[in-house]
């Protein structure tokens, strides 16, 4: 059981990180709009599972896409920063119960999933535009960019969410 | 010792989130001056080898295009040729003998950026085509960009679509000088600042490269002015400048190796010491 989650964690790393570099990299909707797509790996990783190790994985999984982007540590930090905060998200969007139960992401009701997904998104998009854009004469660029990359970034990830589902009923 | 030890295996996710965000943060702020970022870059073989593979299927969907711009230049270097050797008494050139300060390796773009503040390409070419730091790139069209990484099989290009990017320019029919930089809002415009105020602008101007570094020859053509405006303190104007190179669409480049490098900057070097 333990040995087909590492299986199924490693290949998602690696499919997530190719699609985000070799694709939704370079779609540049409306000039600058790309979605996020890698971050789902942090938000479906086992809720239950070892902390430290998601925030661990989740540098690793930055920094493959910044050697990828060329955009030093970017991606990295705000990688790293939405793996450690996801607890008080999880807490805030599904409750204090996720602890115990092993609900499964695809299995909650859509508006808690919106909650978790969309805040989860909104913290690394903003972390990951100020460190890239990092100048306050470009304050609008820095809203307009993040809110944008967002709503795209959610959908996306929502469908994926959607669509790689087992389906338990 | 117990407390402290209590201490760190309590914090233990704090601390290990302050050090990788440390890290990704240090890391970042190495990008942002000019070919600092050593470590985190695309030139290494890993994800150059992964582009590579992605541009040798994704090349055939544009062959058309390309073959379009290769022969449009063609003719035009063809024409040039012919108006040379017209004016030239003697028909046999030997080409050998031609001495050029400008050698050229042509190349090309495996990872193209241009929605980001600080775009970067990359290329199939790196030191063992002697390819170096500092080198220009262009195009048959105009400039690219400045290579500011190198491995041993690829290299990246700090394109003029970075803000950090400067490069020296002027007006194709003035001697006035300015530097070339981007305001990040359109990728085929960049701005042209500090042109003195009784420089003759008009739109529809041409301005080509300055030739004041060993980076690019001078006349390297770069785009047409749109739009000037004078500055707050009347004393230089700014311009817009639509790029006669099509950033967003870039497969062919060419890099300038300037065999004259290194005699001017140990020349400047002894300079230096001199004072």
């Amino acid at each position: 059981m333990l040995n087909n989650e590492i299986f199924i964690n490693t290949i998602r790393f690696i499919f997530l990180v190719l699609t985000q570099v070799l694709l939704l990299n370079h779609i540049d909707f409306l000039g600058y709009i790309n979605p996020y797509i890698y971050i789902l790996f942090i938000i479906v990783f086992p809720f239950t599972g070892n902390k430290s190790l998601l925030i661990f994985l989740s540098f690793i999984l930055g920094l493959t896409v910044d050697f990828f982007g060329d955009s030093g540590g970017i991606h990295a930090a705000a990688s790293v920063f939405i793996a450690f905060i996801r607890p008080q998200v999880l807490k805030y969007s599904f409750g204090i119960s996720y602890e115990y139960n092993t609900i499964k992401i695809s299995n909650t009701d859509f508006i808690k999933q919106l909650i978790y997904v969309g805040s989860m998104v909104l913290l690394h998009h903003i972390v990951l535009f100020s460190l890239e854009i990092f100048n306050t004469d470009h304050l609008l660029l820095l809203l307009k960019t993040t809110l944008f990359s967002s709503i795209f970034s959610i959908i996306i990830i929502l469908s994926a969410i959607t669509l790689f589902s087992k389906k338990t009923k | 010792m117990q407390q402290i030890l209590f201490f760190l295996i309590r914090n233990k996710n704090f601390l290990l989130f302050i050090a990788l965000f440390s890290i990704s943060f240090f890391l970042t702020i190495q990008t942002h001056s000019y070919h600092k970022n050593k470590f985190v870059n695309s030139s290494n073989s890993i994800t150059g080898g992964i582009y590579s593979i992605k541009n040798s299927i994704t090349d055939y969907f544009n062959l058309r295009e390309e073959n379009k711009i290769l022969i449009d230049e063609n003719t035009r270097i063809r024409k040039q040729l012919e108006s040379y050797k017209s004016k030239v008494v003697n028909q046999n050139i030997d080409t050998t003998s031609i001495l050029s300060k400008y050698y050229f390796v042509a190349s090309k773009v495996i990872n193209n950026s241009f929605s980001k503040t600080k775009n970067k390409l990359t290329i199939d070419k790196g030191k063992r085509d002697s390819i170096q730091l500092d080198m220009g790139v262009i195009t048959s069209k105009g400039i690219v960009g400045i290579i500011d990484n190198v491995s041993n099989k690829y290299a990246t290009i700090q394109s003029i679509l970075n803000t950090n990017s400067q490069i020296n320019a002027k007006l194709k029919n003035a001697k006035h000088f300015g530097s070339l930089v981007w305001n990040t809002e359109d990728p085929n415009v960049v701005q042209l600042i500090d042109i003195p105020r009784l420089a003759p602008v008009n739109l529809g101007d041409t301005i080509v490269t300055g030739g004041r570094s060993t980076i690019f020859p001078e006349g390297i053509l770069i785009g047409a002015v749109i739009d000037f405006e004078l500055t707050e303190d009347e004393n230089s104007q700014n311009l817009n400048i639509q790029l006669f190179n099509d950033m967003t669409n870039l497969e062919h480049v060419y890099i300038i190796d300037n065999l004259d490098t290194q005699e001017i900057i140990n020349l400047e070097k002894g300079l230096e010491n001199v004072e």
